[in-house]
């Protein structure tokens, strides 16, 4: 029997990854400003499918209310910005409060089950977007705009939003990589949704739900916060729409739930379904709901998971793997 | 013709074969103890026959017709009824609620909640309890109760004294002691050797899945039974 | 203040009619049923067809599409609830996410942006008014859909409790396999269940359309206020429901009067603190809890 972790796909494929890295922070030298713009929105996707990823897939919580961070993110920015403060500053600040929130929220959303915290959720993404067009700075559904950050000029701006994307994406990447690999984050891989043996194995389940839940209250924000520099306008029901969380379930369904390749080529598929089909409009939401339903009715490991049974490939080196000689028998 | 056939059973949880080419017949109204160490296959085959537990291979058939693949709620409407292990009463109804829904499948037979009270008189007073709040013996008697209102011809008892205080196993015992003489296929999984020797008319003992010796009681003796129950020297099997 | 108070029990009567189904589902099959805002708006908008095409009074309308919706019910425990129950809870959420989705958008694909009322079609029903001493009028419409609220849980409590179909539906509740074990067919009891909480949606989105208007996306909001009443009631009990959705209902009205956004707030609120309440209580007498716990699992195993 032998256990390693790194395989040599893995390691191919770390090499990959800095090397594509690598040409998309050149990208801003010789692309046009679309192309920058929507590399921008696929990095958001990437960030908002692996923060759901986190949240559902490793720590076993499904939330229908992630829009909830994702419009306070904005919120947030925009708050922070008419202080006076740097709009990129406040982004990073925006969501490191919303960060905060999630932790007092975890105190007694984890308590609630499996369709319960989902729907919760769902009431607290309400109750946030009422509140936010009490604030007589957004003015109601009406909305305001980010202004400060028109103190730079267009193509500037456009560059460092695209900077800022790509570093979110990649520190929250690296971030849930780091929580995963720890033995709270690999015991949860491990078990999912089986609190019982999550105890037996000495791990608490609900200090490592926290951490994901914070996480993606985080990382989520840092997603509403770059939305919100990409597009400049605020309108809270833009913001606190549901529809973001059914992206989200759409990138993770497809993708692969709990699989770290998973969210991110969900995210990629999403992104090219909506380059393709967006057009078409309701009939393409219609088709988003029915896939993300057939998924997880025929396929609920997602195209990752269904690659990873078939081939046995793992890129990420997050478990451990174990090889045996022969096959072994398991008890019941 | 048998009344429960069984041959070549396999029962599988992934890769492990927890009941291994098991092949038997019973006829009407024998009494059948099975026995063997835990984890050798008992309760898996009894679920198995139940239809709790996928079989693997091999096949079942109840009165002549085949019920390998038939789900558990049509065998028991066949005459087939487990008590199962644990006793698995549903604990917010009462005894009363829990008789009635053995007699959900409306098999015709002499089975009536008043002929359960009559055989368990200890339940009349809790008629109306919740089974949560009982003894273990009072909801031992209950599940055996709810496997009688559904009238079975094979009536399947899976540790019936786990769990219960000797005295307590006596009465139980005691209660089915009647229902042994009306013809009622039995077969039921004892801890307590001396205690199936004496109520079965025949013995099956498992080892690692397999049978290791099926025997009228009569033929074998208590040696016999604790060689095969070990596995310690598997010639002493009769095949 | 009294008036307020009596009109807000009536919206709540209304919240009660809309929480049952899913109150319903979630006690008996363990399964929030997502799509269950959208079914009830696919029915009224399929009475309003009756009633704009055929000019079939609702109140028909309502009869004609109830063996419609028990079948779809029955469908949507059959062909998806079944499976994706079996692989965990958190797949049922998404699969009914998923078909929520589906028909919200195929709604607003058919009928667009318009709202729609089933109140034209009622006549004079719409606006006609009980006067009670003290010059207080209660609308007749409002205390009939109280009473629909009242008797269908009242119905489904006694099925529950007192005949064999109950019996069966709740054995299949507490421990499906148990239930096959000991001759209950646990799928046609499931697929039932399924059919009569869907039964339930069909009238409570009738309901909806008598009372207001309705567009494509209205389902969203009617699941929260079901799911708001159904947990501030307890989930344990139908008639925890009725409660949950009148003090909801309080809520929203008292929210109403304070600011004029207040309403919905109200609600929200009212919930968070009963759930504040409810998980600060478990906490202290969590041995309690436990005790409990481990005897229910007792029966699941």
């Amino acid at each position: 029997m032998t256990i390693h972790r790194w395989t040599w796909q893995s390691k191919l494929t770390f090499a990959l990854a800095a090397v594509v890295l690598l040409l998309l922070a050149l990208v801003p030298g010789f692309a046009s400003g679309g192309v920058i713009e929507r590399l921008t929105v696929l990095f958001i996707y990437v960030i908002l499918a692996a923060m759901w990823n986190a949240l559902a897939g490793y720590g076993g919580l499904v939330s229908i209310g992630n829009q909830l961070f994702f419009g306070l993110g904005a919120y947030m920015t925009i708050r922070l910005a008419d202080a006076g403060i740097n709009p990129f500053a406040a982004m990073a600040l925006g969501a490191g409060i919303v960060a905060g929130l999630s932790w007092l929220l975890s105190l007694f959303m984890l308590h609630l089950r499996a369709g319960e915290f989902a729907i919760g959720m769902w009431v607290l993404a309400s109750i946030a977007h009422l509140c936010v067009n009490l604030d007589p700075l957004i003015q109601g559904e009406t909305g305001t705009s980010l202004i400060s950050l028109n103190a730079y000029a267009i193509d500037a701006r456009r560059v460092l939003i695209f900077w800022a994307a790509l570093i979110g994406m990649v520190g929250l990447l690296a971030l849930l990589f780091a929580v995963l690999r720890t033995p709270s984050g690999l015991a949860m891989q491990a078990i999912r949704d089986n609190e019982e043996a999550a105890d037996s194995v000495g791990v608490n389940p609900m200090r490592t739900k926290r951490l994901f839940f914070v996480l993606a209250g985080f990382g989520t924000a840092v997603a509403g916060a770059l939305w919100l520099a990409q597009v400049s306008a605020f309108q809270p029901k833009t913001y606190f729409s549901v529809q973001w969380t059914a992206y989200m379930i759409f990138m993770v369904l497809v993708g692969g739930l709990g699989r770290f390749e998973g969210a991110i080529l969900g995210a990629l598929i999403f992104f090219a379904a909506e380059t393709w089909f967006a057009d078409t409009g309701v009939w393409y939401l219609v088709g988003l709901g029915a896939v993300a339903m057939l998924f997880s009715l025929f396929l609920p490991k997602g195209l990752w998971g269904w690659v990873e049974t078939r081939t046995h490939i793992s890129l990420m080196p997050l478990g451990y793997r174990v090889q045996f000689d022969t096959q072994s028998e398991q008890g019941r | 013709m048998s009344i429960l056939k069984i041959s070549d059973l396999d029962v599988r949880y992934g890769q492990f074969r927890a009941v291994r080419g098991v092949s038997f017949a019973l006829e009407k109204g024998e009494i059948l103890a099975l026995v063997g160490a835990n984890g050798a296959g008992k309760t898996t085959l009894l679920r198995a026959l139940a239809g709790a537990n996928p079989v693997f291979s091999g096949s079942i058939q109840l009165n002549g017709t085949d019920m390998t693949q038939t789900s558990s709620h049509a065998r028991v409407a066949a005459g087939l009824a487990l008590v199962p292990e644990g006793r698995k009463l549903f604990l917010d109804m009462s005894v009363e609620e829990n008789l009635r829904l053995g007699a959900t499948v409306g098999r015709p037979g002499d089975w009536t909640v008043e002929r359960v009270f009559e055989t368990f008189p200890n339940l009349v007073k809790r008629r109306h309890a919740p089974t949560g709040t009982m003894s273990g013996g009072e909801q031992q008697a209950t599940a055996i109760g709810r496997a009688l209102m559904s009238n079975p011809d094979v009536l399947i008892l899976d540790e019936v004294s786990l769990g219960l205080s000797p005295l307590v196993v006596d009465q139980v015992y005691a209660s089915l002691e009647a229902l042994m003489h009306t013809g009622t296929t039995i077969i039921l999984v004892e801890q307590d050797l001396t205690r199936a020797m004496t109520v079965a008319d025949r013995v099956i003992c498992m080892l690692e899945g397999r049978v290791m010796l099926d025997s009228p009681m009569a033929e074998t003796s208590r040696e016999a039974i604790t060689q095969a129950y070990f596995g310690s020297a598997e010639t002493g099997a009769v095949a | 203040m009294i008036n307020i108070l009596i009109q807000a029990v009536l919206l709540g009567g209304y919240y009660a009619l809309i929480a049952c189904g899913l109150a319903f589902m979630f006690q008996v099959m363990r399964v929030i049923n997502l799509a269950h805002g959208a079914l009830a708006v696919v029915s009224a908008y399929l009475v309003w067809l009756l009633a704009d095409s055929a000019g079939l009074s609702p109140f028909l309308g309502v009869l004609l599409i109830l063996p419609v919706m028990g079948i779809a019910g029955w469908l949507l425990q059959r062909l998806m609830l079944e499976r994706a129950v079996r692989g965990g809870e958190l797949l049922p959420v998404l699969t009914t996410f998923g078909l929520a989705i589906v028909l919200d958008n195929l709604m607003f694909q058919q009928f667009g942006a318009n709202t729609r009322s089933l109140s034209p079609y009622i006549g004079d029903l719409s606006w006609e008014a009980f006067e009670l001493p003290g010059n207080i009028y209660v609308g007749k419409l409002p205390v009939y859909i109280l009473v629909a609220a009242l008797v269908i849980l009242g119905g489904l409590d006694l099925m529950l409790k007192r005949t064999a179909l109950g019996r069966q539906i709740r054995a299949t509740a507490a421990d499906p396999v148990t239930a096959g074990l000991i001759g209950v067919d646990a799928r046609r009891a499931a697929g039932i269940a399924a059919a009569l909480a869907t039964m339930t949606v069909a009238v409570s989105g009738v309901a909806l359309g008598l009372r207001g208007t309705f567009d494509a996306y209205a389902g969203a909001p009617q699941l929260l206020f079901a799911f708001e009443a159904t947990i501030i009631g307890g989930a344990r009990s139908l008639w925890g429901v009725l409660i949950g959705a009148i003090v909801l209902a309080v809520a929203q009205s008292f929210g109403a009067q304070i600011h004029p956004q207040g309403f919905l707030l109200g609600g929200h609120l009212v919930f968070l603190i009963v759930l504040f309440v409810r998980l600060s209580l478990k906490g202290r007498s969590l041995n309690l809890m436990q005790i409990l716990r481990s005897t229910g699992k007792g029966a699941a195993q």
